[in-house]
């Protein structure tokens, strides 16, 4: 047996070191990379920037505080008052439910899960929830509020229920925010170091008042994010809205209490929908008008996340 | 590697004392260091038991970590447990509060008191606020310096008292950990922006903050830098006063220096336990005297 002297370290060259050791095929991938990056970062900016600058010209202050009306010419159409307060309702309505819920689930898959066959079926039933296309929530929404039994939630006229309302449209909205915030709170929770949790017990807190006081407050950048981003996605959802809201040009009232919510209505989305130049109004400048103002709060809003995410890592992580 | 001399001793006031002394060994060419001065130990007069482990052994699954120890844990003596890494030192420890539970393959045999009561009849949460636990790494909550320790003293999820009427106590606390004269003007800064050895104070003030009856220290300066260990090695000897002080080290030195009672355990088996001197100097165990001449040769 012999004893093989190990052999003699070559020239050691690490990739990430100098440029110099990169091969040609390193570089042209990298080149590659650049140029896609560039393009796309491009393109994005050149949609929001035409946007901005279209929608900014045909934006008009009357806009914001005049209901819409049927007509054939942009002067004789009114507003968009009608579309906007539908927007932020039907966006509170749906993250009052997405909001508490989304957090309860996150929190107990992430610190209780038990019993663990439910919360394998609960976390791929959240799974499939974010894949699921809006448009067959739609339609689920339809069939399940023409339900007789759920039609205290909407318009109903001798026994037909027409189950359109703020919230129908709301409850599935819901559906569709509930994976965004689940997956941030759980994304929050799970990057918290398991020994903060162990510290916490070892003075004789309870796993409640752990949750509540350490984690959730460690994890509250995540959370804001998940709330944001499910805000963006109900505020930009068509197919819900055009299904379960009515769409209708006005907010209308159904008979009895909470007649607003129980009634129809349409958001900034429907309204540039049918406002389109191949929507059924086809009324192009107030189209962009409303394009801009919705593309100016998911803007404003992203904004504010950014905000909130950063000042909370600052004041309990550090630096 | 070892000391050709005995490394000088820190001797460390007692409670009424108000300055350390070093004393140098007295360099006679004993191969032990144990020979030369140590802090005097004159409190085992006053100590008071706190804690009696009786014939526990700690299993995770089958794998006994823990072997029929018994010892008592006593107020006004610190007491030091060694021995070779994976002999069931953090294990015993954690039993000690019921921190074990939380490992779900752990199970528990034999009996530990509080003050004459079975632990295992207590609210664990309530346990562990007389007898509350520093770990090895200094893990600071993700929030303030001031809310690490004010959450300790809240009751459990509950926002009252409020800050005004906790300012005390922190302070108190803070104080007692040897650590408010650097974070006074820095009470709302988060914890995590502390140093390591900072941090590892505020762990301990937080420790301290719930007013326990025995402190426990799982390798608190294994990830310190040598002065903030001299720190908290002050610290300790100063707290056995109130508290009763277990303290898990693998610094055989450290142990001499600071410990009353060692322990020393071999594989989950509590093989000897006496005064520092004597497991040090005059140890009755072979095993022991592998150990203890091992580390300081
Ligand atoms: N969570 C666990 N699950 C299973 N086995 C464990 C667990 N924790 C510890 N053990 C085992 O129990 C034995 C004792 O571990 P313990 O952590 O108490 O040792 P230790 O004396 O503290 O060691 P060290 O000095 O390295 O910290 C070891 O053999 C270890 O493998
Ligand atoms: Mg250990």
């Amino acid at each position: 047996m012999s004893v093989a002297t190990p052999p003699a370290p070559k020239e050691r060259r690490s990739a990430r070191d100098s440029s110099a050791s990169w091969r040609w095929t390193d570089r042209l991938g990298l080149a590659f990379a650049w140029v896609l990056g560039v393009m796309f970062l491009l393109i994005t900016v050149g949609i929001v920037i035409y946007l901005m600058v279209q929608g900014i010209r045909f934006v008009k202050p009357e806009y914001f505080v005049t209901s819409p009306s049927a007509g054939f010419s942009e002067s004789e159409t009114g507003g968009f008052l009608d579309p906007l307060v539908g927007t932020i309702v039907v966006a509170s309505l749906a993250m009052a439910i997405a909001f508490p819920v989304g957090l309860g689930v996150g929190v107990w898959l992430s610190e209780y899960g038990r019993p663990t066959w439910l919360a394998r079926i609960t976390e791929s039933t959240v799974e499939m929830l974010a894949g699921t296309p809006s448009i067959v929530f739609a339609l689920f929404g339809v069939l399940l509020f023409q339900h007789p039994a759920l039609g205290l939630f909407s318009q109903s006229t001798d026994g037909v229920v027409y189950g359109r309302s703020f919230f129908a449209a709301a409850a599935m909205l819901a559906l569709i925010a509930l994976p965004l915030v689940v997956a941030n709170v759980r994304e929050g929770l799970q990057a918290i170091p398991g020994h903060v949790r162990e510290a916490s017990y070892a003075v004789g807190k309870t796993k409640i008042a752990t949750t509540r006081r350490v984690l959730l407050p460690a994890a509250r950048p995540s959370v804001v994010t998940g709330a944001m981003l499910g805000v963006g996605r109900v505020i930009g959802d068509t197919a819900v809205i055009i299904l379960l809201l009515g769409a209708t040009l006005k907010i209308v009232p159904a008979e009895g209490p909470v007649g607003e919510l129980r009634g129809t209505g349409s958001t900034l989305t429907s309204f540039v929908f049918q406002n389109a130049p191949t929507g059924e109004a086809n009324q192009p400048e107030k189209a962009f008008a409303a394009a801009f103002v919705l593309l100016a709060m998911v803007l404003i809003l992203n904004f504010a996340m950014d905000v909130v995410v950063r000042r909370g890592r600052r004041l309990t992580w550090g630096s | 590697m070892g000391f050709l001399s005995p490394p000088p001793v820190r001797k460390l006031p007692l409670a009424g004392e108000d300055t350390a002394r070093v004393v140098e060994p007295n360099g006679n060419g004993a191969s032990s260091f144990v020979s030369s001065g140590r802090r005097a130990v004159a409190s085992t007069s006053l100590a008071v038991d706190r804690m009696q482990v009786e014939e526990l052994s700690i299993a995770y699954g089958s794998k006994l970590a823990v072997d029929s120890v018994s010892l008592p844990i006593r107020q006004g003596e610190v007491l030091a447990l060694i021995g070779p890494s994976g002999c069931g030192k953090t294990t015993l420890l954690r039993s000690l509060n019921r921190l074990t539970e939380l490992t779900k393959t752990a199970s528990l045999k034999g009996r530990i008191t509080l003050d004459g009561d079975d632990t295992a009849t207590f609210e664990p949460t309530s346990l562990r606020r007389r007898v509350t636990m520093v770990f090895q790494q200094p893990n600071p909550f993700p929030m303030s310096v001031f809310d690490n320790v004010a959450f300790v003293l809240r009751e459990q999820a509950s926002r009252r008292p409020r800050k005004r009427e906790l300012k005390g106590a922190v302070e108190d606390a803070l104080r007692r950990a040897g650590l408010w004269d650097e974070v006074k003007h820095d009470l709302a800064h988060p914890a995590l922006r502390l140093s390591g050895g900072q941090q590892q104070r505020l762990c301990i003030a937080r420790a301290l903050a719930a007013n326990p009856e025995v402190l426990l220290l799982d390798e608190p300066c294994s990830a310190l830098d040598p002065q903030s260990t001299q720190v908290i090695e002050d610290l300790i000897v100063q707290l056995r006063e109130e508290v009763a002080v277990v303290i898990v080290t693998h610094n055989l030195q450290q142990a001499y220096r600071i410990a009353d009672y060692v322990a020393f355990m071999y594989l989950g088996e509590l093989v000897e336990y006496g005064p520092a001197e004597q497991v040090f100097g005059a140890p009755k165990q072979e095993r022991t005297r592998e150990y203890v001449s091992g580390a300081f040769g």
